[in-house]
């Protein structure tokens, strides 16, 4: 990816040559309502990029800015190091699927996929081959002369999609694009989305508010909270070391335990000392020790770091959770345990934490 | 039971009530006798009259002139009103405002009219009138293709642009077909609305070119020519296959974009 030839305005931006679009401290608001407060981040060429976060968060409206179908009140948009922002939506070398597809209803497949390329006045003859051939790409040949009342969710998907790449442009935006599929359906999407990718080659970023969405297809997750990015980083990182309370929280599940940092560890509101390295953080401040259900175990009650009482079990196939209640603690510990379990609501039970291995994280 | 057939009753009494006149005008307008009460043989003859009478041919052609005029205009500046008023306006207040003539009683608007023209000293005539018709047809117009606007998907026209069209072209290419049953409808109802107005040509028409209402009007302040039966089997059949046609052609223009 790294010996990807660049234009000569892009050549000198600081990094890496590698970026596609920069983003710099991108402002938006909606009268008194901030959608967006100050985001920068850099795409990648080739990526597959998710912007992720609750409605609300402001990844639509960072969307729509790179479509061109909105203007930051301030900040910087580049394209291969070139001023976006000045750009007309219609001249920009970017596609957008839209959450609800926006088919043209009164058009046919053929003409609705066509369409981008009739306004390039391509010759008659190259948008059909063309529209042909990204009909195969998606699986969709033989519904051309359909019209989009006639097809299925799953189908007017994929003529959204077909639709948005058939201009290649260097840039694919996807809003929500699997939100309106069930549940089957997306699974096989999310895989077909990612061979797609791959096969076109082009840049892909993805709006979303499906957390398993996002992990399973990026390459690179921009997780985002009322307006302002928390987090940039490969689904694994995110999940490991997560930098926010809030990332902690909405990737994955996890159990939270605050405290405030003591010498040597960390004092937890339960009453217990675990000595948790804590870095830069200085005495007295309050933070949250985040630990995921899979890095605990259960061991004999004396044995664990935490001790409770199971009130739950469930199981799902390769996995278990139990929920074991903690003296002092409304909400029970989840604890992930691989395969079933013979453990049953009411034993007494330790939770085994591996305590220099926990996420510390100031509130 | 007795709800149910009380509820039926009422049902044959309002359909008796409406369509019951048109049938016997329809019938007499076949009547030999020319009375209202004596049948004594079919003819097509009033018909014939109704040709020859050309105070009539007048009106008509005065009234189709109106018609016509009214119904373009209105249509064209109604779309884009209610597309303005649907991407523009957040008041209430001015969409009532606007939307008022088609609500307002036809002789308030008549009368305002009136006093508009005497005032800027407008000549009255068949140019007043396509005036007046096209200020309150563009009120239906506006009502109806705004409702059609409301469940327009508004990413339709993004996604246009996105694909590389101007805003312009989005409009024309796309907004525009998709509104097309709502500004057909409007279009049509503003026709059947000028067609057989009234009040507002009374108030604002001039003496020398009076609309087929007005013609009407004149022939039976002393009584129904059988003529007139004529006429309005004639108008009823007009405007029955107007209504017709445009649902055929909405069908066929329908066929021909699968193609």
């Amino acid at each position: 990816m790294g010996d990807d030839v660049h234009t000569a305005a892009g050549a000198d931006r600081r990094a890496t040559t590698d970026v596609l679009v920069s983003i710099t401290d991108v402002r938006r608001c909606f009268g008194d309502v901030v959608a967006l407060d100050g985001v920068s981040l850099d795409i990648h060429h080739n990526e597959f990029f998710a912007l992720l976060g609750p409605s609300g968060c402001g990844k639509t409206t960072l969307l729509r800015i790179l479509a061109g179908l909105e203007q930051p009140d301030s900040g910087a948009v580049t394209l291969d190091g070139a001023d976006l922002l000045s750009i007309p939506t219609h001249r920009r070398p970017i596609n957008l699927m839209f959450q609800s597809y926006a088919l043209f209803p009164h058009l046919c497949v053929e003409k609705n996929v066509g369409y981008g390329l009739a306004r390039e006045k391509c010759p008659k003859d190259e948008i059909r081959t063309r529209v042909a051939e990204v009909l195969e790409t998606v699986g969709l040949s033989g519904l051309g002369r359909r019209r989009p009342s006639e097809l299925s969710g799953g189908q007017r998907q994929r003529v959204a999609l077909a639709r948005a790449i058939v201009k290649r442009p260097r840039l694919l935006l996807l809003d929500e694009p699997l939100a309106a599929l069930d549940r089957k359906i997306r699974a096989q999407m999310q895989m077909e989305l990612k061979r797609l990718q791959h096969e076109v080659g082009i840049t892909f970023v993805v709006v979303t508010h499906d957390q398993e969405e996002a992990m399973s297809m990026a390459d690179r997750i921009a997780v985002m909270n009322v307006g302002s990015l928390e987090q940039l980083a490969p689904p694994v990182e995110l999940y490991e070391r997560p930098r926010s309370l809030f990332v902690a929280d909405f990737i994955g599940s996890t159990n939270l335990l605050p405290g405030r940092v003591a010498p040597g560890g960390v004092e937890l509101d339960l009453g217990l000392a675990w000595a948790v390295p804590t870095d830069v953080l200085g005495t007295g401040v309050r933070v949250t020790v985040a630990v995921r259900p899979e890095q605990l175990s259960l061991v004999a009650e004396h044995d664990g770091e935490l001790r409770g009482e199971v009130v739950d079990v469930n199981f799902f196939g390769g996995v278990s959770h139990v929920a074991v209640h903690v003296a002092g603690r409304d909400e029970p510990i989840v604890v992930a345990l691989s395969g079933s379990t013979s453990h049953r609501p009411g034993a007494r039970v330790g939770v085994h934490v591996p305590v220099t291995d926990v996420i510390v994280l100031p509130d | 039971m007795t709800g149910g057939r009380a509820l039926r009753a009422h049902l044959f009494v309002v359909y008796g009530f409406l369509y019951l006149p048109i049938v016997v005008l329809v019938v007499l307008s076949f009547n030999s006798s020319g009375l209202p009460t004596v049948w004594s043989g079919f003819t097509t003859d009033w018909y014939g009259r109704l040709l020859e009478n050309a105070d009539i041919r007048d009106g008509l052609q005065n009234t189709l002139v109106v018609a016509t005029g009214a119904t373009v205009l209105s249509t064209v500046f109604g779309t884009l009103l209610a597309v303005g008023l649907h991407r523009f306006v957040r008041s209430p207040v001015l969409e009532g405002v606007l939307l008022a003539p088609a609500v307002l009683p036809d002789i308030v608007l008549a009368v305002g009219l009136l006093t508009l023209f005497t005032t800027l000293d407008v000549t009255l005539g068949l140019r007043s009138v396509l005036l007046s018709h096209t200020l309150f047809c563009m009120a239906f117009v506006t009502a109806v293709v705004r409702t059609r606007l409301g469940h327009l998907d508004l990413s339709l026209e993004e996604a246009a642009r996105d694909l590389g069209d101007s805003t312009a072209g989005a409009f024309v290419r796309i907004t525009l077909p998709s509104l097309a049953p709502g500004i057909l409808a409007g279009a049509l109802l503003s026709f059947t609305l000028s067609l057989d107005e009234f009040v507002i040509a009374f108030f604002t028409n001039g003496p020398s070119d009076p609309t087929l209402p007005q013609v009407i009007y004149s022939s039976v302040r002393f009584g129904v020519e059988p003529d007139v039966n004529a006429l309005a089997t004639l108008l009823l059949f007009v405007s029955t296959s107007a209504v017709l046609v445009a649902q055929r052609f909405g069908g066929l223009t329908g066929a021909l974009e699968r193609r």
